[in-house]
């Protein structure tokens, strides 16, 4: 026994490296590093997952932030009777307006020891029809003749470009738009402090533009249209997408043909959305001759989309519905179809409406078939007025008005396009937030 | 009548006979409803559904029939010598629809009497401008031989009406006395009506079918006419690809090889971003990350693959390409020239990797979640670190169902759109530089079939034999992605 310690590794033999596991032999060292090197590969890889996610963030509130508000001038203005009589006998009514606003406003930067000459035309490109303005605002309220009244007067969108930076007085070259000199004018109005910011309201409820007139354009029209391409796509695709989701998963018998239907769904829920589109052109412009850029089209396309996902999500739900269930419904009588209807389908409801919810998401901001059946490049310049007209009359939607601002060639329609991005990301997060708040309330474990 | 008032004269009649229905049952069964074979709703229902879904189908199909049958022996009204030059038969006809539409807005309006519309000998030049009055323009090309022809076709239109209403409502009358004649005590209501529901489910079901059948068909006919204009081989094995609009697209070249090349380089890189990102993200979260980290960086990560493409094509385009410009352009940070563009492969190869990674991420969790805790165990206690447990043990035993997601990804960036039709540029060429701006297959989808295409041209065709071959690679890259899954999992317990 006393022999026995001699023939185990002992304290020599720890000090040549082989036997203790508490002191790391080289070996070891290399192993441990690897591990820490591996571990520290998948921190690197969610941070730069994580970072992208954040770089978009930044990207899209940077540069769409700016598209809410509008560059105003704040001028006060006093308009006496006589002014308004000389004004309204002449002839060139709005140009004797747009005389006195020039004047008032040269008399402020004299005041405040600014000297610049400007004309009318000036003041024109910068900013739009004020004499109209004027014009219209004292034949509306006279008794505003003779007060100070303030007046919020919109800028050009180039000057709005100017005063962030985007544009420089080298890139300004004399024409329609803006001339050099009309930004001395600009550094002005920016000395007499009068120039401030102020909440486009016209950005969320106003329509397109042509091409001329960035400032002006609007999201609102498009997202009527995106609304009644959705009306469609719900009416449609949930009664449809529920009923082949309670066929396949209820009474289906397991022959070729289900299987079929089973794999087609799963096979169509991974093609590419361009063919959708393909299809729409094809069948709903070519051959049934729908209207052109219709959000009935839109919404048909983007029905056979959606379908997949929602008979997905439905089977999913009607699974996790105990057979307990089915069995009492059968064994007090019920029929098949009125166990099914009358007590499984309502208690899979929620967990079909937060994958409706879902699906519509997806489907709002889908924009590759939206191109093919005619919706980009539509100017949609006015509301509809009726059901009907919302459903055939040509209108945009949002992501295909967002592709038509960005493929624009004027660069002040791409702070409309990160705006709308905005106005789409809010529409997404409220629905997919409602199918959160869905699933947590009424989802039952069973 | 127009149809929307037939329908509704056949919802009401619907509602009608399913409370005759009920009240015949309940009548024969003497008021107590236990004699019954299935409950009075039952009863109701089935008559109503009999006098609504017959004569709603035949009022779509008849719909959809008789503007065919009247526009075939319309058009045989039609003096073929008389086609214009530069005119077409269709052109003419959609000019005798027009003339009759307006005629009936006339009528409508009182500004025309019904025998003046509809008499043969009517002035064509008074026509044009009581159209023209009402809001109906008609371009110099409309002659009184097609005033003649948009007589003949409201006269035919006419008659088709009264007969459409005529039947219609016969056969929905027909079939509430019918089936509320049927009614006894013993009849089995239910299972009649169950039947039709079973058959509006299948017919539910069968739209999924019908959806692929429909992408086939219209894509294979398309296709093949495209062929018909366009030599085959010319089209798989053509290096070069310039569409010229002029000469109906004649002289088009039109070879695919270009743009399959731009996009595989583009998934490629998009791949080579997303798959090691991806992967390793999805090792963390599911081996080493805490749980409170979990929580909160895997649905962070998913939000990225809820982000509509439109927005990664802004990004790409407005955002990525200047950024990338600056580094690799002329006078960038690095000081060399490869980039003369934005738009270029790297750009969107970039951008869509980054959409790609939630898409890895999530599925290789998931899988890397489902190898058996037994088998990590088993690893760790013959004395292998964890990393060298997810190397060799866990990687191994979900690798088919890595390939898989891997596909999928694969399957995503060959048909995304917006990134390249925004990111990529529009020049298609065979280049191996990445800051080059490249073109791909649904990029030319879209240009192609922008805008006011006519479809008989091969230009606007080629669309349909591109959407074809998309079609085709990302279907069977799914359909071997699920077969790899299927054949080389691992069956655990």
């Amino acid at each position: 026994m006393t022999d026995a310690p001699s023939d185990l590794p002992n304290s020599a033999a720890v000090s040549n490296g082989h036997a203790s596991l508490l002191s790391e032999n080289p070996m070891m060292k290399k192993r441990n590093a690897a591990e820490t090197r591996f571990k520290l590969y998948g921190i690197f890889a969610l941070t730069v997952g994580l970072a992208f996610l954040i770089f978009l963030t930044v990207s899209i509130l940077r540069n769409g932030i700016p598209a809410f508000t509008q560059t105003v001038v704040n001028v006060e203005f006093t308009l006496t009777q006589e002014q308004f009589d000389e004004a309204e006998s002449k002839m060139l009514k709005t140009a004797a307006y747009t005389d006195i606003f020039v004047n008032n406003i040269t008399a402020q930067f004299q005041e405040r020891g600014l000297d610049v000459e400007f004309d009318n035309k000036a003041i024109e490109r910068l900013l739009g029809k004020v004499g109209g303005d004027l014009r219209s605002f004292y034949r509306e309220n006279p008794a505003m003749i003779g007060q100070p009244a303030n007046f919020e007067l919109s800028t050009a969108s180039r000057v709005e470009r100017y005063l962030q930076g985007k544009l420089t007085r080298e890139m300004v070259v004399d024409g329609r738009f803006l001339e050099a000199a009309d930004l001395d004018v600009v550094d002005a109005m920016v000395g007499a402090g009068i120039i401030g910011t102020a909440w486009d309201w016209n950005f969320i409820t106003g329509t397109d533009t042509g091409v001329d007139n960035p400032g002006g354009a609007g999201i609102g029209a498009s997202v009527i249209g995106s609304f009644f391409m959705m009306l469609v796509v719900l009416l449609l695709s949930l009664p449809i997408g529920v009923a082949a989701s309670i066929y396949l998963e209820e009474f289906a018998p397991k022959n070729r043909w289900t299987d079929l239907i089973e794999v087609n769904i799963s096979n169509l829920a991974a093609v590419p959305s361009i063919v959708f589109g393909i299809l729409g052109l094809a069948v709903f412009i070519q051959f049934a001759h729908l209207p052109q850029s219709a959000p009935l089209v839109g919404g048909l396309v983007l029905t056979l989309m959606t379908l997949p996902t929602i008979v997905i999500s439905t089977r999913a739900s009607l699974k996790s519905v105990p057979p307990s269930i089915r069995d009492a419904a059968l064994g007090v009588g019920a029929s098949k179809m009125q166990s099914v209807f009358h007590h499984v389908l309502p208690l899979a409801m929620p967990g079909i409406l937060t994958g409706t919810i879902i699906g519509l998401a997806q489907a709002l901001g889908e924009t590759a078939p939206l191109l093919l059946i005619g919706m980009v490049g539509y100017v949609a310049r006015e509301y509809p007025d009726s059901l009907s007209s919302g459903l055939l009359d040509p209108n945009s939607a949002m992501p295909a008005q967002i592709y038509t601002w960005a493929a624009r060639s004027d660069e002040a329609f791409f702070e409309k396009a990160w705006g709308g991005i905005i106005i789409l990301l809010i529409f997404l997060l409220t629905m997919n937030i409602i199918a959160i708040i869905l699933r947590r309330r009424f989802e039952r474990r069973w | 009548m127009s149809n929307t008032v037939i329908l509704l004269i056949v919802l009401g009649l619907g509602v009608f006979g399913f409370f005759a229905g009920r009240a015949r049952a309940l009548a024969t069964a003497g008021g107590d409803r236990r004699l019954l074979h299935s409950l009075p709703n039952y009863y109701g229902a089935n008559v109503g559904l009999n006098t609504i879904v017959p004569a709603a189908i035949v009022l779509f199909v008849w719909s959809i029939v008789q503007p065919m049958v009247i526009n075939g022996s319309v058009s045989g009204m039609i003096d073929q010598d008389a086609i214009a030059e530069g005119s077409s038969l269709g052109l003419i006809m959609s000019d005798v629809r027009r003339v009759a539409e307006g005629l009936d807005v006339a009528v409508a309006e009182g500004v025309m009497t019904p025998d003046v519309a509809s008499d043969i000998r009517t002035d064509f030049s008074n026509v044009r401008e009581i159209l023209a009055e009402v809001g109906v323009a008609l371009g110099s090309g409309v002659t009184a031989e097609t005033l003649q022809a948009a007589q003949g076709y409201r006269a035919m239109a006419g008659i088709g009406n009264l007969l459409k209403t005529a039947v219609v409502l016969l056969i929905s009358v027909a079939g509430m006395g019918v089936t509320w004649r049927m009614i006894t005590r013993d009849y089995r209501a239910r299972n009649v009506v169950e039947k039709g529901i079973m058959m509006v489910l299948i017919g539910a079901a069968s739209i999924a079918i019908l959806t692929t059948v429909g992408i086939v068909l219209s894509l294979i006919f398309n296709t093949y006419e495209f062929f018909k204009l366009y030599p085959f081989t010319d089209f798989f094995f053509g290096t070069n690809w310039a569409p010229s609009f002029s000469g109906r697209g004649g002289s088009s070249e039109l070879g695919i090889l270009p743009l399959l090349w731009g996009t595989l380089y583009i998934s490629f890189i998009a791949l080579l971003v997303a798959v090691p990102i991806g992967l390793f993200a999805a090792i963390y979260l599911s081996e080493y990350a805490s749980k409170s980290v979990r929580s909160i960086a895997k649905p962070m990560l998913e939000v990225l693959a809820g982000i509509p493409t439109i927005v990664y094509g802004l990004f790409a385009l407005l955002t990525v390409g200047p950024m990338l410009v600056g580094v690799f352009g002329d006078g960038g940070m690095l000081g060399v020239n490869w980039m003369s563009g934005g738009t270029a492969v790297m750009t969107a190869g970039l951008v869509m990797g980054m959409m790609l990674i939630p898409f890895v991420s999530s599925l290789s969790d998931d899988i890397i979640n489902a190898v058996p805790q037994a088998m990590r165990d088993g690893s760790l206690g013959l004395g292998a670190t964890h990393s060298e447990t997810v190397r060799q043990v866990i990687i191994p035993a979900a690798l088919p169902g890595i390939v898989g997601a891997i596909l999928l990804a694969a399957s995503r960036a060959i048909g995304e759109t917006m990134i390249v039709v925004l990111g990529a540029g529009a020049a298609a060429r065979l280049s191996l530089n990445p800051f080059d701006a490249m073109t791909t297959v649904t990029a030319k989808i879209v240009s192609q079939l922008t805008g006011d295409s006519d479809f008989s041209s091969p230009v606007a065709l080629v669309a349909f034999a591109l959407g074809i071959t998309l079609f085709v690679v990302t279907l069977g890259l799914n359909i071997f992605a699920l077969y790899i899954v299927r054949k080389y999992r691992e069956q655990y317990e």
